[in-house]
């Protein structure tokens, strides 16, 4: 049952990428990204729309924000960004429209809520787990460490069976 | 009449690999020595078979045979001989022949250097080595066979895709490939070790060559790759964290993190478990790699091969070789007795926090990578995971590695008193304040990421210079005693200090790049950063299988010329496929990199310009990471590893 879903979700997920590498095999490898004729006057606003851009995915690229895109749309996007700003939009508003029109999916950082919690927590809790284990397994250790003459011994015998293997 | 022999000795190496993992296992477990000894000429005839396959395929791809439907996919007749090499593994199948040849290749050499191994388990490694050889050679043979011939042969072929015939990238795959399949090597030893059920420090010193190489090679492999997107893709940018960068990432962490712990299986007989648990899963994530990048289920910038059906060949030898392996790991966790007894504060628990630390990023980056997947499936949520997710989440990982890494590296085995490595580390740690609040002096940002790196990469190469200097003992010619350190000592210090360089270039770069998108006419200058560039021509050129529009700028700082720049946009008309090569100006501070962009409607150019500092020390740090592997790889104690035992390296004596 799993099995024929993840067939099918390989199958739709190939189909997806040919289609996206059709478009991609006439853009791909030219460096156009951001055109000087995108470039905002204001400084501290291009700033801005550099850092939104960074956090937004180009929907027809492969893992590409639309600030190192050059797909068509990725342009789109990015004069929309800019438009949003000049008319005075928050930074958090204009992710916001985005979005709002385009989905989570354009979201290159997952936002931090609901199933995706897994995905934040995962390190974090993972350090935790594997801190309590080294932690308890250290503390073993330790505690064997009562009988030294146990280590010296057993140091010499491993010295000893390399001796005698050659 | 060549092709067709390089198929053949294709097949038949495959049934040697069929023999090859069955006959000396029955002979190991039977005691029987002649079935033993079929292991050692039957890796090397596998080795022998796929080399003459791999060669057949080559020669196809030189002399452009374009009766062979992946020469004619893949070549091109006007294609520069070096590309036309390097073709063969530019592409899905060429580069799984390549990679089974490497498989064979390591077997080979574990049957010709293993000679100070028991028999037993030479024999099983050598058996599970020739599984993985079958797993991988029915691979190519039912899903991905490299020989196919055309019905009608075309007159030319459909050329290579032009951005892969680049220097950086033609020599990318292979050396991945060996740091991949070399962790194939340590993973047949964790296995024989299991069946065997005997894991002692003789097993950590004659696995450890393995896990370094491995990851040596890895280390190369990323480097060339990282710094092939920075010259190729136009704006300077190194690593994307997509998903097939990190299917190479996710090994290299794991493989740190091996060799680290098999330090501490080789010298103090514990951490046994979780060693050989490293292994297993170190391999994985190499063919969790493959098959990430080839079955296109994450969608990617350099997926090839997006084959349902091989994807699904590749998960299924994936879980085959895991669930085996981890089943096995279950069963066997018993004759995996730590022996060597250490307190909380000593060189056993630094290594154990740094694998703590490196297998949770590495985590990190597994679960990153498949998110968008398991989002999708199970809860209904197409979402991407970027770039910035794993700045945020991978980075204090390696931050906390950094700082605690200098500190680790001086703690004595068994017993170590932490106020005193601090003392001998406190010049370098003032040392390293002082470079981080230069740095933060220097800054007109207000981000703390430049200088944090900063100041770790001096902490780092500091720590590593004191801890080599304390090795030379008190008095006398401490400075002669330092070239006749171990080259153990050597490497590790050199490892090290490179992390911290390649950790200060990440973080200077991403601090403090700046860049200018304008559009020049001819005869016009900008200014970046200091430095004046002027666009003096914008020509057309011809290349052997492309045509070019280069510009010419011309560098100068203070009203001084400095250099003269060729940035290219070439056309390459048989993959009709555009490419863009960057001119970079490289300085050990700095790099100034510039790509001419399209013509405008008044005449112009469009140019972008970036400075970019410390970008070079991404891959300096790189360069002496490999080169510290290289230099432990050829310690004393691994070349004559009979005669070492006897005359035991200094390093192993515990400093007091």
């Amino acid at each position: 049952m799993r099995r024929a879903g993840l067939k099918r979700a390989l199958r739709a997920l190939a189909l997806s990428l040919v289609l996206g590498m059709a478009l991609l095999v006439q853009m791909s490898g030219e460096a156009r990204a951001v055109q000087p004729d995108e470039v905002l006057d204001d400084p501290a606003l291009e700033e801005r729309a550099r850092d939104i851009s960074a956090g937004l995915r180009c929907l027809v690229c492969r893992n590409e924000s639309i600030d190192d895109s050059n797909a068509e749309l990725a342009r789109d996007l990015r004069l929309l960004v800019r438009e949003r700003l000049v008319a005075g939009d928050s930074d958090e508003e204009v992710v916001e429209f985005v979005v709002d029109r385009y989905g989570e999916y354009v979201l290159l950082q997952p936002r931090v809520t609901g199933s995706n919690l897994v995905l934040w927590l995962a390190g974090p809790v993972m350090l935790l787990l594997g801190g309590a284990i080294g932690w308890s397994y250290l503390r073993r250790r330790g505690r064997a460490s009562e009988t030294p003459a146990n280590a010296l011994s057993e140091e010499e015998a491993e010295r000893l069976r390399e001796i005698m293997k050659e | 009449m060549i092709t067709e022999l390089g198929h053949f000795a294709l097949v038949l190496a495959f049934l040697i690999a069929c023999l090859q993992s069955v006959v000396p296992l029955v002979g190991a477990h039977r005691r029987w020595p002649g079935w033993m000894a079929f292991a050692e000429p039957a890796a090397n005839m596998q080795f022998l078979l796929t080399g003459l396959s791999f060669a057949a395929l080559t020669y196809a791809f030189v002399t452009s045979d374009f009766s062979l439907k992946l020469v004619v996919l893949n070549s091109h007749s006007a294609k520069p001989l070096l590309y036309k090499v390097t073709g063969v593994w530019g592409n899905h199948e060429g580069s799984m022949l390549l990679w089974v040849l490497i498989v064979t290749l390591f077997g080979a050499f574990a049957a010709w250097f293993g000679g100070n191994l028991p028999p037993t388990l030479k024999a099983r490694v050598l058996a599970v080595q020739g599984m993985i050889g079958v797993a991988f050679f029915a691979f190519i043979l039912f899903t991905s066979n490299p020989f196919l011939r055309m019905a009608v042969p075309p007159f030319d072929g459909q050329d290579l895709n032009p951005l892969l015939q680049d220097p950086g990238l033609a020599f990318h795959p292979p050396f991945l490939y060996l740091g991949y399949v070399g962790l194939s090597m340590t993973f047949s030893f964790a296995i024989a070790a299991l069946i065997e059920g005997r894991i002692d420090a003789a097993w950590g010193r004659w696995v450890r060559p393995y896990t370094l190489a491995a990851w040596v090679f890895l280390t190369i492999g990323i480097g060339l790759g990282s710094w092939w997107a920075y010259y190729e893709l136009g704006w300077g940018g190194f690593w994307f964290w997509d998903p097939v960068e990190n299917a190479s990432f996710m090994p290299w962490l794991i493989a740190a993190a091996l060799l680290h712990s098999a330090i501490v299986v080789e010298k103090r007989e514990s951490m046994k478990s979780w060693t050989i648990l490293l292994a297993i899963i170190a391999f994985g994530f190499s063919m969790i790699g493959a098959f990430i990048t080839r079955s296109g289920v994450l969608t990617s910038v350099h997926a090839f091969a997006t084959d349902p059906e091989r994807g699904m060949f590749l998960l299924l030898i994936t879980a085959v070789f895991m669930l085996g392996g981890l089943t096995l790991f279950a069963a066997r966790a018993n004759v995996m007795q730590a022996k060597g007894v250490f307190s909380l504060v000593s060189r056993e628990s630094a290594l154990l926090v740094n694998n703590l630390l490196l297998g949770v990023a590495a985590f990190v980056v597994f679960v990153g990578t498949i998110w968008p997947l398991v989002s999708e499936m199970f809860f209904d949520r197409k979402l991407s995971v970027g770039a910035p997710f794993f700045n945020m989440a991978f980075t204090p990982f390696m931050v906390v590695l950094g700082l605690v890494l200098p500190l680790g590296a001086m703690l004595p085995w068994k017993r170590g008193n932490l106020s005193r490595v601090a003392t001998s580390l406190r010049y370098a740690f003032v040392l390293a304040l002082a470079v981080g609040a230069l740095a933060w002096a220097m800054q007109s940002g207000r981000s703390a990421l430049g200088p944090v790196g900063l100041f770790l990469g001096a902490w780092l190469v500091s720590g590593a210079a004191v801890d080599l200097w304390s090795r030379t003992g008190r008095s006398g010619s401490r400075l002669a005693r330092l070239g006749r350190l171990p080259r153990a000592d050597w490497g590790k210090a050199v490892a090290h200090a490179g992390l911290g360089v390649t950790m200060a270039g990440v973080a200077g770069l991403m601090a403090w790049e700046t860049e200018d998108i304008r559009v020049l006419q001819v005869g016009e200058s900008l200014e970046l950063s200091g430095y004046e560039l002027t666009l003096l021509d914008v020509r057309e050129i011809d290349g052997p299988n492309y045509d070019s529009t280069q510009g010419v700028v011309s560098l100068a700082q203070d009203g001084q010329e400095i250099a003269t720049l060729y940035p290219e946009k070439r056309f390459y008309p048989v993959a009709k496929m555009p490419t863009t090569e960057a001119a970079i100006d490289i300085g050990f501070w700095r790099d100034v990199y510039v790509v001419v962009g399209d013509p405008q409607d008044n005449g112009g150019w469009a140019v972008r310009t970036y400075y970019k500092p410390l970008a070079n020390w991404i891959w300096g740090g790189s360069i002496l990471m490999a080169l510290g592997g290289a230099l432990s790889l050829s310690d004393r104690r691994y070349r004559v590893a009979a005669g070492a035992r006897k005359t035991r390296p200094a390093s192993e004596v515990p400093a007091e």
